[in-house]
């Protein structure tokens, strides 16, 4: 795989792990009916952190992070994202959700919205922001993604790549603390790739909590302070890109590094 | 000599498409003579049409507008076209056309009828049209209870009780939905208004009635009749029918096993059984389960019963609708942070709505039309009701065809405009760019 390589151009110089913990998963347990697709997840995310997760596909690692904002439901162990534990109590899910961005690997931007729209909607409803200040920060992450001359088209206008970014504006109109990324680039065209990437590294620049389900290993090897690999719904191993990359411990993860940058 | 490499050295200019290709020849030959049996076919329906033609057109051609009876009719059209000519009588129409229009409505109160139906178009426009001010949207939400009032007459009092409980319940709602959520607050608003109409209304309507008597002469529910009939019960359950169907669709979906299942109850029951059967339940069967002494009116029966007969099948239409919406979009609005009633508001329904339009409009056509089966609850609907009080008149006895071709015409007027709006939403609101 030739990848592109980002460690010449990112500005490191604002991604700071402090000490205070955004993210603490203790135990956790997830079945689908008899099928146990996520076990003892342990995992304690510091705000600033820049974690990327890989894994083979099937290996739990959407569902781990679609579970940090109850998207999916876990069964036992214990999730607390800023503060908030995650159990069946609404206020409490919507709350967090309000705080954790969520971009997907199919947009998922509502279609019958023009983008200035999708943008606005969330800090209009949930925020109770005015509609005039809500423009004017969307206005403000379309610049920052670079499509501002977008805002009054539809979705369906736009090109994959545009949409994606559309979507992470989208998730920042909100001023969440954490983002997610759910497999943000495998929908996309290869020369789409890039601009979604850069776009994401912009954000871990400005010292954004980041967890990307991602299969860029340039991308990790230049942004993330953390390599995390699932298989089997577990956790097998985790690290510093560097040494994840260039040592990696078990075999499952040997075997896995061994096909993906091997042709 | 390797033909793998190719390199043009001068571009083609665009050329014209030959003849046959083009045009009204081209399509004649791939629609209609593309082969010896679409040949045939074709000759076939062309022939099929000259026979029709041939044999309607001198009925309707010979038809005569100014008869006082069927007897005059044909008289005229022996007179003119020969003793053997046949010919169509539309003076019935024109002698009765108040009555297929109105029933038995009283003709010094036509005026009520005409601003009832003035008021319609006024109150539907901000609905149809969005460029229209949304303030607009006040009057089309007061339409309801003035057209009651200027329907079925009586002291104005009444339909303003109805609005102070409706009042009492937005203002309930207003207050305790922050605080509550919307389903709870909807709940206690309902309850309130409710008792309010039940215990309240009666005796403040008598005081202001007495202190301030504004009335019109009161209607009664058997002097309805014709096209004013099916207009009245139509589009109260059309109006209606929508929301009740949207509220079963999500019932139906929802995790709550109570509401689920009152839902999913509701929809299989009235889709399972005869349009006539709940038309029965309406006329005789209701009037056992009320307490003794209320008068609950045959067209308000009527209406509730064909307004959940068709809320069922909009709930299903609207199923298939929220089937289409990919779960990203569940899933997106969820983790965003919107709630349930956001979502489903600003999200999910109006792009489940918009796939549902054509199924939604068909409901609507559907329902307009079944206003007929009235009839058999001893309404009089313009089709076999009004038709069969006129042919009960000797002058007009025998005209069979007329009255139907006529009612027929005008049913077709409604619901082709039904379709054509639809048509017309759908385009405007087609915005995926696919």
């Amino acid at each position: 795989m030739s990848e592109p390589s980002y460690d010449h151009q990112v500005d490191r110089s604002h991604m700071q792990v402090s000490d205070e913990i955004a993210i603490q998963i203790s135990q956790m347990n997830k079945w689908y009916g008899q099928f146990h697709v996520l076990r003892d997840i342990n995992l304690t995310v510091h705000r600033g952190e820049r974690i990327v997760i890989a894994g083979p596909s099937g290996s739990g690692k959407s569902t781990m992070i679609r579970c940090i904002n109850r998207l999916e439901e876990h069964q036992s162990g214990k999730i607390i994202v800023d503060g908030i534990e995650l159990t069946s109590d609404l206020k409490n899910i919507d709350k967090v959700r309000s705080e954790v961005g969520m971009v997907f690997q199919h947009f998922n931007l509502f279609p019958h919205l023009t983008i200035l729209e999708n943008l606005t909607l969330a800090p209009i409803w949930v925020r109770k922001v005015p509609k005039r200040e809500a423009e004017e920060t969307a206005m403000y992450y379309l610049e920052k993604v670079k499509i501002p001359e977008q805002a009054q088209k539809y979705p369906g206008q736009l090109s994959g790549g545009q949409q994606q970014r559309v979507a992470i504006a989208r998730s920042l109109c909100m001023k969440p603390k954490i983002m997610l990324f759910d497999e943000p680039t495998s929908a996309l065209d290869p020369e789409m790739i890039k601009e979604v990437l850069d776009t994401m590294i912009q954000l871990a620049e400005e010292g954004m909590t980041m967890l990307c389900v991602a299969h860029e290993m340039g991308f990790a090897q230049a942004v993330a302070n953390r390599v995390i690999f699932m298989a089997d719904g577990q956790i097998v191993e985790q690290n510093n890109p560097h040494d994840f990359f260039r040592n990696p411990q078990s075999e499952r993860t040997k075997q896995f590094l061994s096909q993906i940058l091997g042709h | 000599m390797s033909d793998t490499s190719f390199v043009r050295t001068e571009m083609l200019a665009p050329r014209p498409a030959p003849v046959s290709q083009v045009g009204a020849i081209k399509w004649m030959r791939e629609n209609l003579f593309s082969g010896p049996l679409n040949t045939a076919l074709t000759v076939f329906g062309l022939l099929a049409t000259v026979w029709l033609v041939q044999a309607a057109a001198p009925w309707l051609l010979h038809g005569v507008w100014n008869a006082n009876s069927l007897t005059e009719c044909r008289a005229i059209i022996a007179e003119r076209w020969g003793p053997e000519a046949t010919g169509a009588c539309w003076a019935v129409i024109r002698v009765r056309w108040n009555q297929f229009l109105f029933g038995f409505y009283p003709v010094d109160q036509y005026w009520r009828l005409f601003v009832t139906f003035a008021g319609l178009f006024l109150a539907l426009a901000p609905v149809l049209f969005d460029a229209l001010p949304r303030k607009l949207i006040w009057g089309t939400l007061l339409y309801p209870l003035a057209a009651f009032w200027l329907l079925w007459g009586g002291p104005i009092w009444g339909p303003v009780s109805v609005l102070a409980g409706f009042a009492i319940l937005g203002l309930l709602f207003t207050a305790l939905a922050p605080k509550l959520g919307v389903p709870v607050s909807a709940g206690i608003g309902l309850v309130v208004a409710a008792l309010f109409w039940l215990y309240a209304a009666a005796p403040i309507e008598a005081a202001l009635q007495s202190a301030l008597p504004l009335a019109l002469p009161e209607v009664d529910s058997d002097q309805f009749g014709g096209f004013l009939l099916a207009l009245v019960i139509g589009v109260t359950a059309i109006v209606v029918s929508l929301p009740l169907g949207i509220l079963l669709a999500l019932g139906r979906q929802s995790d709550m096993l109570i509401v689920k299942s009152l839902s999913v109850g509701i929809i299989e029951f009235v889709r399972g059984v005869p349009l006539i059967t709940l038309l029965f339940t309406a006329s005789l069967l209701l009037q056992y389960f009320l307490p003794p002494g209320t008068n609950f009116d045959l067209i308000l029966r009527v209406v509730i019963l064909v307004t959940l007969f068709a809320a069922a099948y909009i709930a299903e239409v609207i199923r298939g609708g929220l089937a289409a919406l990919p779960r990203g979009q569940y899933e997106a609005a969820d983790a965003l942070g919107l709630d349930y009633w956001q979502a489903q508001r600003l999200i999910i329904m109006p792009q489940a709505l918009k796939i549902s339009i054509p199924g939604i409009v068909s409901s609507f056509i559907g329902l307009f039309k079944d206003t007929t089966l009235v009839a058999f609850v001893g309404l009089f609907d313009p089709l076999k009701g009004i038709s069969n009080v006129v042919r009960s008149d000797m002058a007009w006895k025998g005209t069979y065809w007329e009255p139907y071709i006529f009612v027929a015409l005008i049913f077709f007027l409604f619901n082709f405009s039904m379709s054509r709006y639809s048509m017309y939403l759908e385009r405007k609101l087609k915005r995926d760019h696919r």
